[in-house]
């Protein structure tokens, strides 16, 4: 294949301002970054609390979580972004409309349409991870917390949470990492993260294995470096003795 | 004896001029065609009315399409293989390049600028067409240049010439600009219908297009100086150019007929398919001066 390699594109200058293509691929590195993080705390926090609405004894809780469970995690995450960014804002009232669609940044309005589709869209994993955390502990554990006296919100509170969180920091620690890759749908609403300006850089430089070989060498030292660090706050936290602890 | 040896000089350096002159009719996508008996033609899915998919999807239809084949046309006579078969590939605008250079696809005739960017990595043909980068507003949105647009939200579509123009413009003129890049011409122009964008920077051709799909084609126009002129080429194979003649030949002839005034009124004069959109789109003077002076350069070259 008779392909022009250019390992020093990157340094190239774009043609715009002063810029050179290594500057596009940090400014993506950072959109992507500020993408993840958001959406995860939304994530955690939804996905925890419907997780513990799956596992309670009301019916119309956990039906109503089961019900936000097939809905986000059944439809496409791409159809979702769509539905976000293009449908859900005509249901807004008229100024309100205008305010998001005209008076915010493009790329803010953009951005919080990403932040808000994978932030619930995560949060039906998250909760599905909660939920068998839960549900991995033996039912004596519960039951000998109500026999102690213990009300449904101290039994979650001081026996169940505690250990199912530590159960599944493995599990968790994909999804903290899907969010990130995850994260390249915005490109599609124009939103320039890293997968964004990879492609705007192969599109204006021609040098297109160059810049998806940066993208694959970014994402994965970025994914790489998380789990590793997820991986600390596993022993950190573990409790020797309790179930999954590594026998420490 | 003396004649018969001198018959034997004259078959021996028949044979030595004759065959390299064989040879030499065979290498390179020329030598691959007549060896799989196929000639592979990128296609695109929706670059109206240049290659898209009309009402057969597996066949693709468009003004350079036909263009395209009358060069799969060519390459059966300078092959002598009226039976050579046509096939078509879809690329979009990311595969576009590789699929050319890994021989996946042996000419993409599409909707392909030809910059020096991109010459480094393949040939172009002779241009098949000359757009200029313009805008696609309302009639009442009060844009009419690029100086209207100053502080306002305009959109275009990602990895486009009119992408990078419009960047460079911003900061140059510090114009304040908030500058939306979609995916593609469709979704450009969604953000445009739905008031997200006061206006749409793209290859006027394109716009035409956009416009003729609109609901109300009345309510947009086509407005501004162009800021760039580009020529669209078929890419090929680098260093091959035994094959970039016969392309190149193919469509100078087709401009010297006059025959490509026909292709042209056909898809940018009249209704076309599958909607039966007419895009009104008189040829250009710069195009006609393309069509005059041929030429495999890019605009910036010129």
């Amino acid at each position: 294949m008779n392909y022009h390699w250019d390992w020093g594109v990157f340094f190239k200058s774009t043609g715009i301002g002063h810029e050179i293509y290594l500057d596009w691929f940090i400014t993506g590195l950072g959109w992507t970054i500020a993408v993840a993080l958001v959406a995860w705390v939304i994530a955690l926090i939804l996905g925890s609390l419907l997780g513990v609405m799956r596992t309670l004894p009301n019916k119309a809780l956990s039906g109503f979580a089961s019900g936000y469970v097939a809905l986000f995690r059944n439809v496409p995450l791409l159809v979702q972004l769509f539905l976000w960014y293009f449908l859900v804002p005509d249901f807004l009232p008229e100024s309100l409309q205008t305010w998001f669609k005209q008076d915010l940044k493009p790329s803010t309005s953009a951005y919080i349409s990403v932040v808000v589709c994978l932030g619930l869209f995560t949060a039906a994993r998250v909760c599905e991870q909660v939920r068998t955390g839960i549900e991995a502990l033996p039912k004596g554990q519960s039951n000998a917390a109500y026999a102690m006296g213990f009300t449904l919100p101290q039994v979650y509170r001081h026996v169940l949470l505690p250990q199912a969180f530590r159960i599944i920091i493995p599990p968790m620690t994909s999804e903290f990492l899907n969010v990130f890759k995850n994260s390249s749908v915005a490109s599609l609403i124009g939103l320039m993260e890293l997968l964004a300006q990879t492609k705007q850089t192969a599109e204006f430089s021609a040098n297109l294995f160059e810049a998806f070989t940066m993208a694959t060498l970014i994402y994965f030292v970025l994914n790489m470096s998380l789990m590793k660090l997820m991986g600390w706050v596993e022993n950190r936290v573990s409790v020797p003795g309790l179930i999954g602890s590594n026998g420490k | 004896m003396k004649v018969r040896t001198q018959l034997i000089g004259a078959a021996v350096i028949g044979a030595l001029v004759a065959a390299p002159a064989m040879a030499a009719e065979l290498t390179g996508t020329l030598k691959k065609i007549k060896e799989s008996g196929v000639i592979v033609l990128g296609n695109r899915d929706s670059s109206i009315p240049f290659s898209y998919l009309g009402n057969d999807p597996q066949k693709p239809i468009g003004y350079s399409v036909e263009l395209a084949n009358k060069v799969a046309e060519a390459v059966k006579k300078e092959l002598k293989m009226p039976n050579l078969q046509v096939r078509y590939n879809l690329v979009t605008s990311q595969t576009r390049l590789p699929l050319v250079q890994n021989g996946t696809v042996d000419l993409e005739c599409g909707s392909t600028t030809n910059n020096l960017e991109r010459q480094k990595q393949v040939d172009f043909s002779v241009g098949i067409f000359e757009i200029g980068t313009r805008l696609l507003t309302a009639k009442n949105s009060g844009v009419k240049d690029f100086a209207d647009l100053k502080g306002k939200n305009v959109v275009t579509t990602a990895g486009t010439t009119s992408e990078r123009l419009l960047k460079a413009m911003n900061v140059e003129k510090s114009m304040g600009m908030n500058i939306i890049s979609a995916k593609d011409h469709g979704e450009s122009f969604l953000m445009l219908e739905s008031g997200r964008a006061v206006a749409f920077m793209m290859d006027d051709a394109l716009l035409y297009g956009e416009m003729a799909k609109a609901k109300n084609p009345g309510n947009w126009v086509v407005t501004g100086k162009p800021q760039s002129f580009e020529i669209y080429g078929c890419m090929l194979r680098k260093g091959d150019p035994q094959f970039k003649k016969v392309v190149d030949d193919a469509l100078k002839a087709t401009y010297k007929s006059g025959e490509v005034d026909k292709i042209y009124a056909k898809w940018f004069e009249s209704p076309v398919p599958p909607k039966g959109l007419n895009l009104k789109f008189p040829m250009s003077d710069v195009f006609k001066k393309l069509v005059a002076n041929p030429t495999d350069k890019s605009a910036e070259q010129l």
